[in-house]
């Protein structure tokens, strides 16, 4: 059998997930890397919507945000249960994807980038503003997730389970691209026109897609609030949705494996910069400017390409 | 009434600004098709700068001069470092550098200056002059006049002069423009150096209002980026227009519905009017070519 770039992607984060736990020295590098799939999680959903469908997204992290603020307000306000919390988030963050997407994916490029960041930053400001509900600006605790008695905790735990969380994620976005919708989509991509003519109905396929990237962003999100135990309107905010576009791109649009690279990088890359102190942000600027113009087609296409062909297939 | 309008002045103060901020984005988006969401820095570079010199004994004039020059240095260094490296990247990377930009920039001036916010006093003092009824600050008067005054000179630049009518040229077909014999470089390091100059223009102007600190760039470049959308990407015009909109009805929100929301409905405002008008107020429908 020879194998497909889709086992090879499968294997490849098989094989880091299993082996990472060894590797890393402290407690410390396990959450970090637990923070690594969890952000890769909303960076691979975004991928289908950026990557495969060529659409804009400037305000993911709004999603993300429901997701994880489903976790904390569900407990505390309604006395639910976490994790049925965590499933409202998504169908919260579905139907509003469901909603608004219909008007907004008319638009194309900066008209499209320009409702989705409004649309993030309005659901950044709900949350910063209610504090009543939310806590505003300070944030707010999480709940600890019990199931059947069992009291989830430790970083071990987490990557554990963030981890099989995105290997299932990255799974479902795998096959999403060889379906006939992927197909629909990579075809929008290139000419909406020619996609519609071949009989593609494109506003049903774009909706579609950005209510796959929506879910897979509260997903993220109520993973990040249950792990983390607390969370603040930041991860809602106009800087994340950058984050999650950025994590993409530099891995490489269109490459599932691409965008857990970029998250990986968009990760580790402040916690590593830390070093510098007040150099921090200016070296994150710098980074992004570097990898945007050495590496334009991101790292995974940029690798592959230097790779010689049949190494490749 | 005069409640109403108290409103419509504040409105038309922040309302000018963010024209300023969106007239900056349309001539660079003009020149080389990039949304440079780096323009709000001009604007806080153009305050810091002149608030850090002012305090150091610099007169207020040469202060904003030095200002000014420090906006259109970083906004040659922009496209110099930054943008001609990446030319023929897709418009998404192209965006993502001018953020990864607006994040140094700030970086920098954190480390440079400070996190405090910062004022220096008014250009004629801070008396609020009495006008039908509700009051305006004269520093207002400076912000309507100074942005004016910028519009008109760009019109003039554009209209009358040669390197004005490259520059148009430039933004309707950057290869015929080339053809003609028109040095396209030099156009777009001018259109990013003349952005540089505008945001600054408008920071200096503001500041006295509304204070200044280095993290006021982000939302400045977001709601200039909106006004821009609002009347219709690349339309100076509707640049223009599209800021004094965005800048009444945020401030008449603030005022009669929540000055917590105020941002909200900026935001809200746009994609309600880019689900009427997809193209924006005053933008043209563009036909897909197969």
């Amino acid at each position: 059998m020879r194998l497909s770039a889709r086992h090879a992607t499968l294997l490849v984060l098989l094989a880091a997930f299993a082996a990472l736990p060894f590797l890393l020295p402290s407690s410390f590098h396990l959450r970090v890397a637990t923070l690594v799939w969890i952000q890769a999680l909303a960076a691979v959903g975004l991928n289908l919507l950026m990557g495969l469908a060529g659409q804009v997204s400037l305000g993911h992290a709004g999603f993300f945000g429901i997701g994880a603020y489903a976790v904390a307000l569900g407990p505390r306000h309604l006395g639910l249960d976490p994790l049925l919390s965590a499933l409202v988030g998504l169908v919260v963050s579905g139907l509003l994807a469901l909603v608004v997407g219909r008007p907004i994916l008319r638009l194309r490029g900066h008209y499209l980038a320009v409702a989705t960041l409004g649309l993030g930053i309005l659901v950044w400001l709900v949350l910063n503003s209610e504090v009543a509900l939310t806590g505003g600006p300070d944030g707010i605790q999480v709940p600890r997730l019990v199931l059947f008695g069992w009291r989830v905790a430790g970083a071990e735990t987490w990557y554990w389970i963030s981890g099989a969380f995105l290997l299932f994620g990255v799974w479902l976005a795998l096959n999403l691209e060889d379906s006939p919708l992927g197909r629909a989509l990579r075809a929008l991509h290139d000419s909406e026109v020619a996609a519609r003519v071949a009989g593609i109905d494109v506003a049903r396929a774009k909706l579609l897609v950005f209510v796959i990237a929506a879910i897979y962003a509260a997903a993220a999100g109520s993973l990040l609030a249950l792990f983390n135990r607390f969370i603040t309107p930041q991860v809602a905010d106009f800087l994340h949705s950058i984050e999650l576009v950025t994590m993409v791109v530099i891995g490489g649009m269109g490459s599932t494996l691409g965008a857990i690279v970029g998250a990986a990088i968009l990760t580790v890359l402040p916690q590593a910069l830390t070093v510098f102190h007040d150099y921090e942000h200016a070296m994150l600027g710098l980074m992004i400017i570097l990898f945007m113009i050495f590496l334009r087609q991101g790292i995974v296409p940029g690798l592959a390409s230097l790779l010689p062909r049949r190494a490749v297939a | 009434m005069d409640q109403l309008l108290q409103f419509v002045f504040s409105g038309l103060t922040v309302g000018a600004v963010y024209a300023l901020v969106a007239l900056g984005f349309t001539l660079i988006y003009n020149a080389s098709d990039v949304i440079n969401f780096a323009q709000g820095e001009f604007v806080m570079l153009g305050g810091m700068v002149t608030v850090f010199a002012y305090a150091a004994g610099v007169p207020l004039p040469l202060a904003a001069l030095v200002a000014v020059v420090v906006a259109v240095a970083t906004g040659l260094a922009l496209h110099r470092f930054a943008i001609e490296p990446a030319r023929g990247a897709n418009a998404v990377t192209l965006i993502i550098i001018t953020i990864g930009a607006s994040i140094l920039i700030r970086g920098i001036a954190q480390i440079v200056f400070d996190k405090q916010f910062h004022r220096f006093p008014a250009f004629s003092g801070e008396d609020p002059i009495a006008l039908l009824g509700a009051t305006i600050l004269p520093q207002s008067l400076w912000v309507l006049g100074g942005a004016a005054v910028v519009v008109a000179g760009l019109w003039l630049f554009m209209e009358k002069t040669l390197l004005g009518k490259a520059v148009r040229a430039t933004a309707a077909n950057r290869l015929a423009a080339r053809l003609v014999g028109i040095d396209t470089a030099l156009v777009l390091a001018l259109a990013f150096g003349v952005s540089g100059a505008i945001g600054a223009l408008a920071g200096i102007l503001v500041t006295p209002i509304t204070l200044t600190s280095v993290t006021v760039g982000t939302l400045l470049a977001l709601k200039g980026f909106a006004a821009a959308m609002l009347g219709g990407i690349g339309n100076p015009v509707g640049a223009v227009a599209g800021g004094l909109a965005l800048g009444l009805l945020e401030s008449l929100a603030a005022g009669f519905i929540s000055s917590t929301y105020k941002d909200a409905v900026a935001f809200l405002v746009i994609i309600a009017v880019l689900f009427i008008l997809p193209q924006g107020l005053f933008g043209t429908r563009a036909v897909e070519r197969v």
